[in-house]
């Protein structure tokens, strides 16, 4: 189970404050999504959640499976399971996606004290996870994310999320920029990873994407704390109304 | 704390703990009385026995040296060398003998292995068969031994130390040495013609392709002196040899000069492939002692439709002054150059090529990767030309310079100079830095900060690393770890 816990985040250069108190929790096994306005701190979640350098966490804690992973290293969190789907994942000029994979994969192992993949059973794992999620794994033999469209950047990002097995998936506005078939894929590919042993918190500005991939609770968050939690229909309620009973303070 | 930042620190930590080759053999040596004069040079040509006409050329050379100044137009900073506190010749004891492996001070055999450098051809035949490599090992001014002269022999190839080949192969020496790169071509060179020691001599005769990779492997060992080897490569009509140099040098807090010729000559046809890992000692992390690596290297691809191909990897030295260069005389020639220059703590590089289109249909590519970290500054300088009557020729040109930090510098210095309107020139140029962004998100997929910036260096480097000779590819790519981290591996 993921645990926030009363979490105050601002930036480590600047004095601005942007999470002043969030809590959440998410269980194994389910899929929360997390909703809000511009601003209202969603990427700072999603970073500060896989450790990203930039931000000081004031108070509160944050923890998976029981265990504070505050003060772990991006890496170490990545082999307890962390993942996060990048908004904008970065290019990796001369480094073929495949070899980008499996160095990560068995840097993994490595850290979990587990047998590193031949070369051959790698490339079979491949496969075998492209096939299931329909998605060409040829994209992997260029170089990382470069020269890709919007819609293949994202769909690497869920084809990395399957191989990598991760126990928390956080997804942060995968849908932003796709069009609808893009969008299919990539809710497609979650929903297959869904599984009673991992918990997945999808971070979106749009209802969207909720109409694929469907979630167990919807949390809205806006100035820096979560306002309101409710089931899938709170998503639709938002889409109709909008975020303007939530931008200023708590209610 | 950034990962950047981390870098930074990990790489300003680098010092001679890193450098693995630091270390020194303690062995009786025979040294020229330091500094330089004419008798200097007539002492290091009667020690080597030469003929009448190469003394008179050194002596020509050392005349010519005495005129010129100091080339300062180099983006490099050092105090000025004093040319008179510096051993010209040292030779091990033991060497001063025939030269057979079994005549070989046990220690140097030892050294060298230690280097890595297997010296016993038993040792090599009982690897595979493929990966054979005859070595030519240079330890301060002499050849200490080469092998597998009897096998390239069978061939035709010639593949000895240039003073053996003046002895036995004077008309083949006469009539190639400093016909690429004259005496009086740069200080340095003219330096090195009047005092140079010794180096590898390859001739590889008409259509004979060279059975196996050969090399070179410098070692300098005593302190306070120079290295000065000269290397001729001649390929005859249509032959091919691919050659591959290595250099290491103790660690001492004083700096040492090294200045080095080489020539390349390709008849028709022939191809020369020329391969160089340079990892000199670059010095502490506070930027004392180290090697001023000054070299002048040149290939003339002198016969039609002949090859000359350049691969450099440099991680060593505290300054690098190195161009080589291919001129492109022959008509359908082509010349090549591969490079990957790495620095860090406070070593300077000052590095790139010259093509000089003469011939018609002439061809070139060039390839540079610029990898500065911690404080040093690391330039691309090169020449392109294409001479009145050269039509048709074109020439290719990519320099990307990647920056760890933000303490360093990359500099691109291109000259290009068409004079005739059918020549094709293109050119490249990338700057780019490794950025926390690409960092974090190696990391979040759970590489290390270490694995990170070598998987991206990796990367960067990775059009010119397949030109490298098989066998050290690999290596490389871990030299390349070690000289930008001190713990990767």
């Amino acid at each position: 189970m993921l645990e926030i816990k009363n979490l105050h985040v601002k930036l480590a250069d600047e004095d601005r404050v942007i999470l002043k108190g969030l809590s959440l929790e998410v269980p194994k096994g389910e899929v929360h999504a997390i909703m809000g306005p511009n601003g209202s701190g969603k990427s700072t979640l999603a970073y500060v959640l896989a450790g990203r350098d930039g931000y000081e966490v004031t108070e509160g804690d944050i923890l998976w499976n029981g265990e504070s992973i505050l003060d772990m290293e991006p890496d170490v969190r990545a082999a307890k399971g962390v993942f996060l789907a990048f908004q904008y994942p970065m290019e990796i000029p001369g480094v073929a996606g495949l070899t980008f994979l499996r160095t990560a994969l068995n840097a993994l192992k490595k850290k979990r004290g587990e047998k590193e993949l031949t070369t051959p059973a790698f490339m079979k794992l491949v496969k075998e996870k492209g096939n299931k999620l329909n998605i060409d794994v040829e994209m992997l033999k260029r170089p990382v994310n470069v020269g890709f469209s919007g819609g293949e950047k994202k769909r690497s990002e869920i084809l990395q999320m399957a191989l990598l097995e991760p126990t928390l998936c956080v997804l942060d506005e995968t849908d932003s920029g796709l069009d609808i078939d893009a969008l299919r894929i990539v809710a497609d590919g979650v929903n297959a990873l869904r599984s009673k042993d991992r918990a997945f918190l999808v971070i979106t500005h749009y209802q969207r994407l909720l109409n694929y991939i469907v979630p167990d609770k919807v949390h809205v968050l806006a100035d820096g704390r979560i306002q309101k939690t409710g089931g899938k229909e709170l998503a639709l309620e938002l889409e109709k109304s909008g975020y303007a009973g939530y931008s200023g303070k708590a209610a | 704390m950034a990962a950047v930042q981390e870098t930074i620190d990990q790489v300003k930590k680098i010092d001679v703990d890193q450098y693995k080759y630091g270390f020194e053999t303690r062995i009786e040596s025979i040294k020229a009385p330091k500094g330089l004069d004419e008798s200097t040079v007539r002492f290091i040509s009667a020690k080597k026995g030469e003929p009448e006409w190469l003394l008179t050329w050194r002596l020509e050379a050392f005349q010519r040296w005495k005129a010129m100044t100091e080339p300062t137009w180099a983006r490099v900073h050092y105090p000025k060398i004093d040319f008179q506190d510096i051993y010209y010749y040292s030779a091990p004891k033991s060497t001063e003998g025939p030269k057979s492996l079994a005549d070989v001070d046990p220690q140097l055999i030892a050294t060298y292995k230690k280097l890595g450098i297997p010296l016993k051809e038993q040792e090599l035949l009982a690897g595979v068969s493929t990966s054979r490599v005859a070595v030519d090992a240079v330890f301060d001014s002499v050849s200490v031994v080469t092998t597998f002269k009897d096998e390239l022999a069978k061939a035709g190839v010639i593949f000895c130390s240039i003073s053996e080949a003046v002895r036995e192969h004077p008309e083949l020496v006469k009539k190639y040495l400093g016909s690429v790169v004259p005496q009086s071509d740069n200080y340095y060179a003219a330096l090195n013609a009047a005092v140079y020691s010794d180096g590898s001599f390859v001739y590889i005769p008409p259509g004979v392709r060279c059975p196996m990779e050969l090399s070179t492997y410098f070692r300098m060992n005593e302190k306070e002196t120079g290295q000065f080897e000269r290397t001729l490569i001649i390929a005859d009509r249509g032959s091919y040899v691919s050659y591959l140099e290595g250099c290491t040098a103790p660690t001492r807090d004083t700096n040492q000069l090294h200045a080095a010729v080489v020539e390349l000559i390709a008849l028709d046809d022939a191809e020369i492939k020329y391969s160089t890992v340079q990892n000199w000692y670059p010095g502490d992390s506070e930027g004392k002692g180290g090697i001023y690596n000054f070299v002048t290297k040149r290939g003339d691809c002198r016969g039609d439709r002949s090859k000359i191909s350049w691969t450099q990897v440099e991680t060593g030295s505290a300054i690098t002054w190195k161009y080589p260069s291919c001129i492109l005389r022959g008509d359908d020639t082509r010349g090549e150059f591969y490079s990957i220059a790495v620095s860090n703590g406070y070593q300077q590089v000052d590095s790139g090529t010259k093509m000089i289109h003469l011939g018609k249909n002439s061809s070139s590519r060039i390839i540079s990767k610029g990898i500065a970290a911690g404080y040093s500054q690391n330039t691309y300088r090169g020449l392109v030309s294409a001479h009145r009557k050269a039509t048709n020729v074109r020439n290719f040109t990519n320099c990307d310079s990647l920056l760890i930090g933000d303490k360093c510098g990359a500099h691109t210095v291109p000259y290009i100079e068409a004079k005739n309107s059918s020549a094709h020139f293109e050119h490249e140029a990338t700057t780019s830095k490794i950025s926390d962004d690409m960092l974090f998100y190696c990391r979040q997929r759970g590489l290390s900060s270490e694995e990170a910036i070598a998987l991206v260096v990796n990367g960067f480097v990775r059009d010119v690393l397949q030109h490298l000779p098989m066998e050290f590819m690999a290596e490389t790519q871990k030299l390349i770890g070690i000289s930008l981290e001190g713990s990767v591996g």
